[in-house]
Parts: structure tokens; sequence; C-alpha cells
């Protein structure tokens, strides 16, 4: 794991003191809310329905058990014992004081972690490939460029007043894991003729326009990755619609330009800041990298013992092919059946960073999708550590299941919500997992967001549930055929809304439609792009 | 009637005007009728609460009820863990809100 270096530790110490001195002044009234609120959102810290509550930013994901201990402690020491993993692979506290905001900035700095730049209009933090330098199918671990963007992005002096929030994510294989090309840049990391380079995939998103981002160039070169980005971000910096909120994402820019457009521009920029050599020496990405050197791989048994069928289904459910065959990554699922997606408690959080430590060399990720990969664990190691997983109610077998669900926190918490998200989550994974009808189900992406900002990543559920305000009730659209894999496609809505119960039979219905329907190997997404949205428009609404 | 609520400063818990000062209860919410803005401005350069507005609620024998969703959820915490609400004995309170 990458490791601060002394500016990296300054720079993050510096910053808790001002914020300190700023909540302080705060609180003795020398600043208003008004002067307060861009500061306090520059350290992740919002004001949302019941209390303060504050994002702390993960850097594509990664933890070592340290950090995930204080995350634990955090929890419990201001918190109320439990924190929320985000889409954006950070985490959320609900319950927080501003009295104690400095404290906790200060707890996390000593363990190279911060809030900075998980609000407002900057780059925020970069995702990645939750199987990162483990995976089978990358062509190199793309998370040492994702760092370098990260120092790159850090405080970086032009775009921290972007005409709206940044985000970026990078992978390194053709298997897309990180819903890359629905972010602002995404990066794929790619090698051509023996040589290393990033593709760049720009303006994408979700929200109220979602978009899928269309490839701009197939191919920089690595010692010019970075001047490629500024040149990106420049043009938007430049041109992107300061005049209306709803239209100043990267998206709409690139939209309303044209790929082709844009990419002109781009281009042409970055012709002029190559003259002004402003990449950062390879050096410096080459002095990177050894944090990510693979660790010490031993050889060993490569198959478990299946005679426990419980365990089996877990292995085949929720572990993932590692490049090492002595290996896997294995998914603790933060989705028990009738429980909050993404939510963990102090005691949960210390735990998968004690299995961390013991069973997958000192390192975690959280994923998009709401749940924490541990990613390199002996195949000898699986049945004690599903043991311990199991016996603290980790051990869910539901990886990309239906009751793996992405919820975002919805009406329950979220000051912008139209409607809760958390409910309907709750009571689809017990539905399902009471009927028996998940494991008939094989694949299947059901996302929530109780708003149109899409947090929760509704519009690329295979099947989408977005919670809309109807004359100050709650309703919920549903969407079908949506992805955000590398087949990354919008869902389609199926036409009218429904209260609550009627969303859950509908999500129920949809999935009878598929299950008639199937043929051969067909996960759920494929019935449906082969027949059509009328089959199961008919059995919603007829 | 019109009741005002806003967060404290310090710790950001969800607080409703009772006439003479901020609590926690939406029970306790006063029909602050054309005041509201006056009550808001003097409050708020008081530090005692911070960015406050003012709702619309209704009162019956079950109490005081904020019209929108929204505020109900404020007013009880959230709905799927009834143990940190404010009324944690009750598993059903959640219904309050609907
Ligand atoms: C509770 C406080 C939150 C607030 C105030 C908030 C606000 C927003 C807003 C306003 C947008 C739309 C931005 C736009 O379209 O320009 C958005 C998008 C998004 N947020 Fe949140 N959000 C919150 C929580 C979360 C959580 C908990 C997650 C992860 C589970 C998350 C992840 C995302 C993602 C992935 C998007 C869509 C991708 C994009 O287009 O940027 N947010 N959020
Ligand atoms: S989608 Fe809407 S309701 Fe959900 S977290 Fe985002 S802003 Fe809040």
């Amino acid at each position: 794991m990458y490791q601060y270096d002394q500016y990296d530790q300054a720079m993050v110490d510096a910053r808790v003191a001002e914020f300190r001195d700023q909540a302080q002044r705060r609180l003795e009234g020398k600043l208003s809310e008004d002067q307060f609120k861009p500061l306090r959102l520059m350290n992740g810290l919002y004001l949302q329905l019941h209390a303060y509550m504050l994002r702390v930013a993960i850097p594509y994901g990664t933890l070592n058990s340290t950090q995930m201990h204080v995350l634990a402690d955090i929890a419990d020491k201001y918190d109320r014992g439990y924190g929320h993993f985000t889409t954006r692979q950070n985490i959320q506290y609900n319950w927080i004081k501003l009295e104690d905001a400095g404290d906790i900035l200060a707890d996390l700095a000593k363990v190279e972690m911060h809030a900075i730049q998980t609000s407002g209009n900057c780059i925020r933090n970069i995702s990645s490939d939750h199987f990162a330098g483990a995976a089978q199918d990358e062509v190199v671990d793309p998370r040492p460029y994702a760092e370098l963007l990260r120092q790159w992005s850090s405080f970086h002096p032009e775009f921290m007043y972007l005409p709206r929030k940044f985000k970026i994510a990078v992978i390194a294989s053709d298997t897309d894991r990180a819903a890359m090309r629905l972010h602002d840049i995404g990066i794929q990391i790619v090698e051509r003729d023996g040589e290393i380079g990033a593709s760049f995939y720009v303006g994408g998103g979700m929200g109220r326009t979602p978009m899928i981002a269309p490839n701009i160039r197939d191919f920089v070169p690595l010692d010019q990755l970075i001047t490629y980005a500024e040149a990106c971000l420049r043009v938007y910096n430049r041109y992107g619609r300061r005049d209306n909120k709803y239209k100043a994402r990267i998206k709409i820019l690139v939209h309303e330009l044209g790929a082709e457009e844009y990419t002109r521009q781009v281009e042409e920029e970055f012709a002029h800041l190559l003259e002004q050599g402003i990449e950062p020496p390879i050096a410096e990405l080459e002095r990177i990298k050894p944090y990510f050197a693979d660790p010490a791989f031993e050889d060993g048994p490569k198959t478990v013992d299946r005679s426990d069928p419980d365990f089996a289904l877990w292995v085949d459910r929720n572990t993932h092919r590692h490049k090492h065959d002595s290996y896997v990554s294995a998914v603790i699922s933060l989705k028990p059946v009738g429980g909050i997606p993404g939510d963990a408690t102090a005691e949960q959080m210390h735990l998968m960073a004690e299995l961390a430590k013991l069973y997958s060399f000192d390192e975690c990720r959280v994923m998009h999708t709401q749940n924490v990969v541990l990613p390199h664990v002996k195949i000898a190691d699986l049945h004690t550590l599903w043991t311990k997983l199991e016996a603290a109610g980790l051990g869910t077998p539901n990886l990309d299941q239906i009751g793996d669900i992405i919820a975002c926190p919805g009406l329950d918490y979220c000051s912008l919500a139209n409607a809760r998200s958390i409910p309907l989550a709750q009571k689809i994974s017990e539905r399902f997992a009471a009927n028996g009808k998940q494991d008939k189900l094989g694949e299947l992406k059901l996302k929530i967001s109780g708003c149109i900002n899409a947090c929760g990543h509704h519009h690329a559920g295979h099947i989408g549930i977005l919670g809309v305000d109807k004359k100050g009730v709650e309703n919920y659209q549903l969407s079908l055929g949506g992805s955000e894999a590398e087949d990354t496609s919008l869902g389609k809505i199926t036409g009218r809304g429904f209260d609550e119960a009627g969303v859950i039979d509908a999500v129920d219905t949809v999935t009878d439609v598929y299950l008639a329907q199937r043929e051969d190997g067909e996960r759920f997404l494929d019935t449906y792009n082969r027949i059509g949205m009328a089959p199961f428009k008919e059995a919603l609404y007829d | 009637m019109i009741i005002l609520t806003g967060n404290d400063l310090k710790t950001g818990a969800v607080v409703w005007w009772d006439g003479v000062s901020w609590s926690l209860h939406v029970e306790n919410a006063v029909d602050v009728g054309d005041q509201a803005g006056a009550i808001m401005a003097r409050e708020e350069a008081a530090r005692r609460v911070n960015v406050p507005y003012s709702i619309e609620a209704t009162k019956d024998e079950n109490g005081v009820r904020p019209a929108h969703i929204k505020d109900r959820v404020r007013a009880l915490g959230p709905t799927v863990r009834p143990d940190l609400t404010l009324k944690p004995a009750d598993p059903d309170i959640g219904e309050w809100v609907i």
C-alpha cells in the first residue's frame, strides 16, 4: 500500500489545523453558516437530516488494518457505533458533532487518511477496480496510476473551483468492475504492442442526465498521462456550464460540443501543455510502484473441501479468481438478508481489519457495490475465514445476486431525498431469500436511489429503482436493462411508478418474466436485451 | 400551524422551537404565527440554532405532525434504525413517518 511521504503528511496535518481553527471560529460565532459551509464541505462535513455527516476518503477503496481499526474507533467514539460504505468506495458517518470534527480529522491524519475533496466542485476521491493487484485479467495493477492521479489532483490549485464535482475511475482490465464509463473521466490502462498506456473515456455520469462516456483517445503514453488528464480538465474548466448547476457536469459539455469537438479542443490544449513540461517525472511513478508490489505469495492447495454445502456456496458466490492460483479474492458481503446495504458496525469493522491482517497481507478494499473485499486470501485459509465471517453475520453468500443491492441512504438520512431507499432494499432481500427465488435468478444487479442524483446507481441496475415524490408521498419508478460493467448501458423506465409495496411486487413480476423466458446461460440482463421491454411491461401493467 | 426547526450548532441535532428554547422533541413545537422570521433571526444570531426554517404542521391528540415526510423523518430519526430514533422502545414507530 502507498505510504505518505513528508509532503503528503504535512499537507494533511496542515489541513487539520486549519479546519480546527475554522470550526472553532464557527462555534464562537466569528463565522456565519454561509461563510463556514464551503469550508466544512471542503473537509467532507455535510449537514444532513439528523446531524452533521462526515465523508472520509478511501483512496481507490484501499485500507490497511490499522486504518480500518481507526474507522471503527471513530464510529464508536464519535458516532453511533456504525458507518456506511458508499458507492464511491468511501465511508460516511451519520451522527457527527461539529465540536468533534477537528478531533476526528486528527485521528484520521494519524493513519494517513482525511476527508479532503470528498465534497465540493473539485476532483473527488479516485476510484478503481476493487480487485486491483489481485485480478487475473488485469494488464498491470491500476493503483500506482490512481495514486499518481491522487497526488496530482490533491489541492490542484487550478481545479479547486471547477464548474461542478469531478469523479475519476481507473481500471486496467477489459472487465469493468468500477463503472468506469459512468465517471467524468474513466481511464483504462491498456497494453499496445508491448507498451503500457491509458485509454481515456470522458463525459460519463449518472444523476438527472445519465451519459455513457465516449472514448476520446485510445492510447496516451504513460509519460503523458497527467498532461492529458490536465488537458481534459482545462477544457472543461474553461467551457463547462457554470451558469446552470444542472448542466455543469462535464458530460453536458462533451454532449453539447460533441465528442469530436471536445476531443479536438483537448488535443489542442494537450499539444500546448506538452510544451510546458508539466508531466511529473516518470521517477515519481517508479517511486510509487513498489508500494503496490505483490506480497510474498506462497504455493499451497488450489481447491477447497466442499463437503459443507454452505461453505461451498459462499466460495462459489463470494470469491473471485486470483492471479496466483493458490489464492482468491474473498468478498465480505455487507448485505445480510434484511440488513442495511453498506452499513457496518464498529465491531464488524474491527473484525474485518483483523481478518485482513491475518489472511490478506494486511489489506482490504471497499467495493463500489458497498461490500468489502480481502484481495489476497490463501485458498487454504478460506474455511477458517468463512467460519469467522459467518459468526459475525458477514458471511452472506450473495455477491452479484438480487440480495446484493446497492442502495443510497435515501430519505432515512439524506436531505436531498424524495423517498426512502433502504427499507425497499431490506424488504426485497427478505422476500427473495424467503421465497427461494434468489438462488434461481443468478446474477442480477438491483440498484436503488432515493432521488434523481443517482448515488445508488439506479440507471445502471439490471433492475433500477428511483424514488420520486408524488405529492408528498413516496413513489418509485422501475427501470430495466442498465449495466455498469464493460457492457455499460442505461436502464429504461418501465412506465408509471409504484408505491412501496407495489414496487416490491413489480420486482417479483419482472423476475418471473425472466425466469419464464430465459434461455440457457442467460442472465436477467441478457434476456432483457434479447426480448426487450414489451413482455415486462405487459406483465407489469396489463 | 407554523413551527420552526433547525439543527443545533454544536451537535447538529434536529431541534424544534418550543416558545422558550429549542427542544429535541417535535411534540414540544409551538405555533409561531407570524413571528417566524423574527424568532429565527434572533436565535440564529445568538447561535442557539443553525439554519432554522419554518414549516407547516398539524396538531391533534397524537401531538404535532410536520406536513412534509422529510421533516417527519427528521423529527423521529431513521425509520430503518428504530433503536436510534427518539422512540427506541417502539419498533413500529417508523409508521408515524408515513
Ligand atoms: C448523503 C449525502 C449525499 C449528498 C448530499 C449527495 C449529493 C449528490 C448529488 C447532488 C449528486 C448529483 C450530482 C450531479 O449530477 O451533478 C450526487 C451524485 C452521486 N453521488 Fe451522491 N450524495 C450523497 C450521498 C452519496 C452516497 C452515500 C453515495 C454512495 C452510496 C454517493 C455517490 C454518488 C454517486 C455515485 C453519484 C452519481 C455519479 C455522478 O454522476 O457523479 N452519494 N450526489
Ligand atoms: S441519490 Fe439522492 S437520496 Fe440518494 S444519497 Fe444521493 S442525493 Fe441522497
